[in-house]
C-alpha cells in the first residue's frame, strides 16, 4: 500500500533475555544449586542405570512414561486478555472440548502447566503477565494464541502494544489467526503435546520435532 | 424543554446563535464552560451525560467537546470550547455531571488537558509514569518504548 | 468459660479498624477480561473501589487516524469483541452521515438482522459468564455457561456462513454491507432462532427457581434513575433503572422504524432488574429478526462500488456522531473528517467505559461476593473500555 507505508518490519531476536529478572531466573535454572542433593542423587542413580548394560531400556521407558503423563494432563491457566479469550473459552466448551485431551482450565497459575496468552499484550499488562508466568512451576509451556500475541497483530504500530508476547516470555507454539478459530487452537495444542512428548528429564526442552506437519 | 426553547434560552444566556440541527452545537469560551454545563443540565434539562473528549487542532490549540442529551424531550447538545493555542487548562464538569470524572481523566491522559477542581486527576488508560500525551498530533503512533516495542 | 447449660450471646467487636486492601487483579477467573479493582475492605464490606483500567489499551483512536475508512471497520470490530457487528455499525454509520451516503434497503435490513443476531449471541455469553462467576467454574455455574455457549455456537455458525469469520467480522463497509446472504441461510436462521427462543425459556425457569440466584441478585447493586443518567450509563443498565430509552425506538437508525418491538423497562435498578431486561431483549430480538426475514427486500447490498483499493472512500469535511444500541448500551463513534481518506479525529464512545464508571458509586456498602455479581450484571467488555 502506498499510503502511510509502515516501516518494513524488522523482527529482532527474542529480547526477553534483556530482562534482568528473567536473566537471573535463567541463570538459576541453568546450573543445579549446591543444596539440591536429592535430584543430584536421582540423576546419578539414573546415569548409573543408563550406563549399565541393558539399562537404557529402563530409562527410556521411564522417560516415555513420564512424558506421556505430562502431555496428557496439561492444565492451562486461564489467561484471557482480549478477543482471543472468547475463542479460547469456546475451545474449552462442549463443542471443541479440550478436556478430552486432559486439559482442565485452571485459574491459579501455581497449579498449571500451560499459559495460553490469548489477546493483545500491552505495556501496562506485560509485567503482570511476567509475574503470572513466574508463578507457574516448572516444567511449563506457553502458547501464543492469535496474531496480537504472536507479533502485535493489527495493533502493532500502536504506542502501547508489545510487539509479540515472545518479548516477555519464551513461547513454545504460535497459533496464527485473528482470532484463531477453535480448530486452529486445538491444532496448536496437539502440536504442543507432540513437543512435550520429547521433553527431556533434565528440564531442557528438545528442539521442535521436524516430522510434525 | 424542547429544541426551540433550548435555542432561545441559550441565545439569551450566552448570546450565541445556535443552528437548528441534531445535535445542536453550542460553542463558548473556556471561562463560561462550567456555566454552560450547568445551564444545559438544569435549564435545558439535559441530564444524560453522553461523552466528553478533546480534539487537537494543531496550531489553533485544543478543543474540548462534550455531548449531553435530554432523553425525555429528545434534545441533544454538543458543547464545545476552544482552549486556544498553547492552553491546556479547562474547568471541570465533574461537579455538574458525575460521568465527566472518567472522561476528563481520559482527556488528561491522552491530551494533557488539566481540569481544574477535578477530584482525582490522574492517568486512567496508560501507566502513571508514562511520558507524553498520545493523542496530540505531535506524538507519533509508533513511538518506541524499549524493551517492549 | 462458657457454661454449656445456659445460652450465651457472643458478640463480635467490629469497632476496631480492620481495613484491608485487596487487589482483584488483572488476571482473575471472573472471565471478564483485564480489569483491576483495588478494593478497600472493612471486614467483608467494600468501603471503596479504585478501578484501574487500561490493561487493554490498544490505541484505537490514534490508529484510526492512520487507517482509511475502508481499512478500519474490521479493526472497529475489535473494540466490543463480543458484539463485533454493533461496533462496526457505529463507525460505518458515522462515516455515512458525514458523506451523506445512501444505504440501500436490503443492506439496511441485513444490518438489522445481523445486529439483532449479534445481540442474542452477546446476551448468551453474558448470561453464561455471569452465572459461571456467581456459581463457580466447577460448581453449578458451568451448567448455564455450557448451555449458552452451545446456543451461541449455532449463531456463530450462521455468521460463519455469511461472512467467513466466527467472532470478528469485516461485514460492514461504508455504503452498505460487504457480503450478501448465501442460499439456505434464511431457513437456517429461522430454525436457529426458534430453537434458541425455546431454550432461553428453560434457562430462565432454571434460574428463577434457584433461591441462591435470587438472593444474590435481588437488591444488589441498585442504581438510581438519577445516578444512571448523571453518569451516562446506557442500555440494559439504564432500562433496568426505570429510564425508558432505547436508541432503536427513540432515535431510530437504519431500518428499525419498520419493525415492531417493545422495550423492556424495570424500575428496581438492581442486578435482577437488569437480568430481566436482558431476558426480554432475547425475545424481542428474535421477533425483529423474524419480521426482517419476512420483509427482506431485494436489491443491491451497497451503494458504493466494491472495495478495490484502500483509499477508495473519501469523505468530505465535516463531523458526525453516530450511535447504535449495542447489547451493552450506546456505542457511538464521533468522527471529524478533513476531506481525506482517513479521519482527522475519531472518538469511540464505548458503552462499557461509561457503564464501568458507575462501579465506584454503587459497590461501596456491598460484600466482596456482591462485587462479582455486580460486575457481571454491568457486563463490561474491555476492548470497549480501554479501546
Amino acid at each position: 500500500m502506498a499510503l502511510n507505508d509502515p516501516p518494513v518490519p524488522v523482527i529482532p531476536a527474542p529480547i526477553w533475555r534483556n530482562f534482568k529478572e528473567l536473566q537471573e531466573w535463567e541463570q538459576l535454572h541453568k546450573t543445579r544449586p549446591e543444596g539440591d542433593k536429592h535430584s543430584a542423587l536421582f540423576e546419578s542413580v539414573t546415569e548409573g542405570i543408563h550406563n549399565f548394560p541393558g539399562g537404557f531400556v529402563v530409562t527410556t521407558a521411564a522417560d516415555a512414561f513420564l512424558n506421556w503423563a505430562r502431555k496428557s494432563s496439561v492444565w492451562p491457566v486461564t489467561f484471557g486478555l482480549a478477543c482471543c479469550a472468547i475463542e479460547m473459552m469456546a475451545t474449552f466448551c462442549s463443542r471443541f472440548d479440550v478436556e478430552r485431551l486432559g486439559m482442565v482450565p485452571w485459574a491459579s497459575p501455581r497449579h498449571s502447566d500451560l499459559m495460553i496468552v490469548s489477546g493483545t499484550v500491552t505495556i501496562k499488562m506485560a509485567p503482570m503477565l511476567l509475574r503470572i508466568y513466574d508463578q507457574m512451576p516448572d516444567p511449563k509451556w506457553a502458547v501464543s494464541m492469535g496474531s496480537c500475541a504472536n507479533s502485535g497483530g493489527p495493533f502493532r504500530h500502536g504506542y502501547h502494544v508489545v510487539k509479540g508476547v515472545d518479548r516477555v516470555i519464551p513461547v513454545d507454539v504460535y497459533v496464527p489467526g485473528c482470532p484463531p478459530p477453535p480448530e486452529s487452537l486445538l491444532n496448536g495444542l496437539l502440536l504442543l503435546q507432540d513437543q512435550i512428548a520429547h521433553f527431556k528429564k533434565t528440564g531442557r526442552k528438545a528442539p521442535p520435532n521436524e516430522k510434525v506437519d | 424543554m424542547n429544541a426551540d426553547q433550548a435555542r432561545a434560552s441559550l441565545a439569551s444566556t450566552f448570546g450565541i446563535d445556535v443552528a437548528a440541527a441534531v445535535p445542536m452545537v453550542v460553542s463558548v469560551s473556556p471561562d463560561r464552560w462550567q456555566e454552560l454545563g450547568r445551564h444545559a443540565k438544569e435549564i435545558v434539562g439535559c441530564r444524560f451525560f453522553n461523552f466528553l473528549t478533546a480534539v487537537d487542532w494543531k496550531e489553533q490549540g485544543l478543543e474540548v467537546v462534550a455531548r449531553v442529551d435530554n432523553l425525555e424531550d429528545g434534545v441533544s447538545l454538543m458543547l464545545k470550547t476552544k482552549l486556544g493555542p498553547g492552553v491546556s487548562n479547562c474547568a471541570s464538569l465533574t461537579h455538574v455531571y458525575r460521568g465527566a470524572n472518567w472522561m476528563e481523566r481520559e482527556c488528561f491522559d491522552m491530551f494533557g488537558i488539566h481540569f481544574d477542581n477535578h477530584p482525582d486527576l490522574r492517568r486512567i488508560l496508560l501507566e502513571d509514569n508514562w511520558e507524553g500525551h498520545p493523542l496530540l498530533k505531535s506524538y507519533a503512533v509508533d513511538t518506541p518504548h524499549p524493551p517492549y516495542r | 468459660m462458657l457454661d454449656v447449660n445456659e445460652t450465651t450471646r457472643v458478640e463480635m467487636d467490629w469497632s476496631g479498624p480492620e481495613r484491608l486492601q485487596m487487589n482483584m487483579g488483572p488476571q482473575h477467573p471472573s472471565a471478564h477480561g483485564v480489569f483491576r479493582a483495588i478494593l478497600g475492605l472493612q471486614g467483608e464490606t467494600v468501603v471503596d473501589v479504585d478501578a484501574v483500567i487500561g490493561y487493554l489499551h490498544r490505541c484505537h483512536e490514534k490508529l484510526s487516524e492512520t487507517l482509511t475508512y475502508a481499512q478500519y471497520p474490521s479493526i472497529a470490530s475489535k473494540t466490543d469483541y463480543v458484539a463485533a457487528m454493533t461496533s462496526e455499525f457505529a463507525y460505518v454509520m458515522a462515516a455515512e452521515e458525514i458523506g451523506k451516503f445512501e444505504v440501500p434497503r436490503r443492506a439496511q435490513y441485513l444490518r438489522v438482522i445481523v445486529a439483532e443476531l449479534q445481540r442474542i449471541a452477546s446476551h448468551l455469553l453474558w448470561l453464561g459468564t455471569w452465572c459461571m462467576d456467581m456459581g463457580g467454574a466447577l460448581g453449578g455455574g458451568a451448567t448455564i455457561f455450557l448451555y449458552c455457549i452451545r446456543e451461541r455456537e449455532d449463531i456463530l455458525d450462521l455468521f460463519e456462513a455469511l461472512v467467513g469469520a466466527r467472532l470478528l467480522y469485516g461485514f460492514f463497509q461504508v455504503g452498505g454491507t460487504r457480503y450478501d446472504i448465501p442460499d439456505g441461510w434464511i431457513e437456517k436462521c429461522r430454525a436457529t432462532i426458534d430453537r434458541i427462543d425455546s431454550r432461553v425459556g428453560e434457562y430462565e425457569q432454571m434460574l428463577e427457581d434457584n433461591a441462591f440466584f435470587l438472593a444474590r441478585t435481588q437488591g444488589v447493586g441498585v442504581v438510581s434513575r438519577e445516578l444512571a443518567q448523571d453518569v451516562g450509563i446506557a442500555g440494559p443498565l439504564l432500562r433496568g433503572s426505570g429510564v425508558n430509552f432505547d436508541l432503536r425506538k427513540n432515535v431510530p437508525y437504519s431500518s428499525y422504524a419498520d419493525f415492531e418491538f417493545t422495550v423492556p423497562v424495570e424500575t428496581a435498578g438492581d442486578c435482577y432488574a437488569r437480568y430481566k431486561v436482558r431476558m426480554v431483549e432475547f425475545r424481542e430480538a428474535s421477533g425483529i429478526i423474524r419480521q426482517a426475514l419476512d420483509k427482506l427486500p431485494s436489491g443491491p447490498i451497497s451503494s458504493r462500488p466494491a472495495l478495490k483499493s484502500v483509499a477508495q472512500i473519501r469523505i468530505p469535511k465535516g463531523e458526525a456522531y453516530a450511535r447504535v444500541e449495542g447489547p451493552r448500551g450506546e456505542v457511538g463513534s464521533y468522527i471529524i473528517s478533513d476531506g481525506s481518506a482517513k479521519p482527522y479525529r475519531m472518538k469511540w464512545r464505548g458503552a462499557s467505559f461509561s457503564n464501568l464508571s458507575i462501579l465506584p458509586h454503587i459497590i461501596p456498602g456491598h460484600k466482596v461476593a456482591d462485587v462479582v455479581a455486580i460486575m457481571g450484571s454491568v457486563d463490561p467488555v474491555f476492548g470497549e473500555v480501554d479501546r
